[in-house]
């Protein structure tokens, strides 16, 4: 009885659970949030003695931070760019047409999320070496197209999928060619789901640091710049303020991916 | 040009009309016009990256010199099964499965509740509650549990209102699991992983409730079966393939991540960390690729008996 979707409700103990799990999931980004005001430098002591705005006039100075955050958006800008073109091809060959193959091609395009992330990493570390290419730049950007494809891919695939045919005939029957189609029909319909897709690569790239620390050379990519001052902390509520950061640029994209492609199709689920 | 199917449309103009219509007509050059750029990314970048991988595992290197040999030779697997990287491959999997356990108890009232009892904007805000972490900020996720888990943090502040301090030492005493403090032991790294990787779970496992029809736990619920029964006998086993497919991701995750035991955790290494490590300040490239062959033959396994669960069908 209790398991109808009936106006009875959920379960109490259920609802705890629920609740219980959503805060544990969110909680802890608060916390960062709560310590980047803190006054306390050497530790992490709580509660924090008392609450300064300091620290993010001291960021707001710092040049080494503001390089790695320069590089790790024109990483995330250029991967994501490359993304949505590849993405979207592979899309139209995959969602439509019927060939041999068909199968392992989205197989491999989910394969570089689908291993662990060192794994990818150490597979393109081994291949730069017995290439001998140097680590560079491009190496990083290299790296982050790779896995940033298959979401764009997901996303352009579902909206495909949902776009009737009739719609690309009718345009075709009026007498537009199939680049005209491609600008008039196609593109405008598409256009929210690859939106979507690019905002889901942008936030994966620009806080992706396990293939990462694998591909740079001594560049040095926020995460990265992260990842250091976690190991041998400095001045920790520098790096907490540089969290909230990193928090509120991610999310931002991931919230607009959502209300691009609220309502029928799932940007979700499709996994990492 | 106009001899074939071209009797309504006239032939047409300009060089993109005439592109078009070549397309049109053979679409075997669409399609590989299509396929050929991400084929081609794919195929290079990763695939060569990975055949690289396994031809880089074979090579060995030269202990008095430091420098990779590059002939085949089976010398780096040996190496492998020494005893202390066998551990390393046994406890990153003995904890990669407290992991998925732990996150499957913790995902399935979230998803359950998000599947069959919230509705409107309450179950937009559990979705958006799930995507938001699942899609970013990894490394500020796990910093977070550095400021938690800290002995001056806020979990020991509030063990120690509460009185329960007694309880995490007796908790940190305990021979392999504790250690000198719960940022430097596995039970850090445990809950790390589990914050980590706790989306992946709720996500497919909420897939496959979404798609229980009501009409069958009415049914159950007619032929007499208490709430617990129908939970058992209907409910679960329909949800299992989702949890399936989530303990892929968290497996997965698991046994790759060499962040998080790094940054939280004691100083005994897990997978990720021994292939960082011998890439990176030793140098032994090729014991590196040859330990990350491990996850792969390990998800490779598990792949093959998730598929015999029906895991592939709730993704």
């Amino acid at each position: 009885m209790r398991f109808r979707k009936s106006r009875s409700g959920a379960p109490l103990k259920l609802k705890i659970g629920a609740v219980a799990g959503l805060l544990f999931l969110h909680l802890p980004l608060l916390l960062i949030f709560l310590y980047a005001f803190t006054t306390e430098e050497k530790s992490y002591q709580f509660p924090p003695p008392d609450y300064t705005l300091k620290w993010f006039a001291v960021v707001w100075d710092r040049q080494d931070i503001w390089d790695a955050f320069g590089l790790s958006l024109k990483i995330a800008l250029i991967a994501t760019g490359a993304a949505i073109v590849l993405g979207t091809l592979a899309a139209g060959a995959v969602a439509r047409t019927r060939f041999f193959g068909r199968e392992t091609v989205s197989l491999l395009i989910i394969l570089p999320i689908a291993l662990p992330g060192v794994v990818t990493g150490i597979a393109l570390r081994s291949a730069f070496d017995i290439a001998d290419i140097p680590f560079s730049f491009w190496t990083i950007v290299l790296g982050h197209a790779t896995f940033c494809v298959v979401v764009v891919y997901n996303n352009a695939v579902a909206r495909l999928r949902r776009t009737s045919p009739s719609l690309l005939e009718a345009s075709l029957d009026l007498g537009a060619n199939g680049f005209q189609t491609f600008r008039h029909v196609l593109l405008p319909n598409l256009a929210t789901a690859l939106l979507a897709g690019g905002m889901l690569a942008f936030a994966l790239s620009f806080d992706e640091v396990i293939v990462t620390t694998f591909t740079a050379g001594q560049q040095t990519t926020l995460p990265i710049w992260m990842l250091s001052e976690l190991v041998r902390p400095r001045q920790r509520p520098v790096t907490n303020v540089v969290a909230v950061f990193v928090v509120i640029i991610t999310f931002l994209p991931i919230l607009m991916a959502y209300y691009f492609t609220r309502g029928g199709e799932a940007t979700a689920g499709q996994g990492k | 040009m106009a001899d074939d199917g071209m009797a309504i449309n006239q032939p047409a103009d300009g060089v993109l009309g005439r592109v078009s219509d070549l397309l049109f007509r053979r679409p075997g050059l669409l399609l590989a016009i299509l396929l050929g750029p991400p084929l081609i990314w794919i195929g290079v970048v990763y695939v060569g990256s990975l055949v690289a991988l396994l031809v880089q595992s074979f090579y060995s290197i030269d202990e008095f010199s430091g420098r990779i040999v590059r002939e085949f030779t089976l010398k780096t697997y040996a190496e492998l099964l020494r005893p202390s990287n066998l551990d390393i491959v046994l406890r990153t999997v003995l904890m990669a499965a407290s992991v998925t356990l732990a996150s499957a108890l913790i995902a399935f009232p979230i998803a359950f509740y998000a599947a069959r009892f919230a509705r409107g904007w309450i179950k937009g805000l559990f979705f958006i509650a799930v995507m938001l972490p699942l899609w970013s900020s990894y490394l500020v996720r796990v910093y977070a549990w550095k400021l938690i888990l800290a002995n001056e943090g806020v979990l020991n502040w509030s063990v120690e209102r509460v009185g329960l301090t007694p309880l995490v030492d007796a908790l940190l005493s305990m021979p392999v699991i504790g250690g000198p403090s719960l940022s430097f032991s596995y039970i850090g790294t445990f809950l790390v992983f589990v914050y980590l990787w706790l989306p992946f779970m709720i996500l497919p496992i909420q897939a496959a409730l979404e798609r229980v029809p009501g009409s069958m736990l009415e049914a159950s619920d007619d032929l007499g079966a208490r709430p617990g029964q129908t939970f058992r006998k209907v409910i679960f086993p329909l949800a299992l393939p989702g949890i399936v497919a989530g303990s892929i991701f968290t497996f997965s995750l698991t046994l790759g991540d060499y962040i998080a035991p790094q940054i939280v955790g004691s100083s005994r290494l897990f997978i990720g960390q021994a292939v960082y490590m011998h890439q990176g300040t030793a140098g032994n490239l090729p014991m590196a690729a040859a330990f990350s062959m491990v996850p792969i033959v390990v998800m490779a396994i598990y792949l093959w008996i998730a598929k015999k669960m029906g895991a592939f069908n709730a993704l």
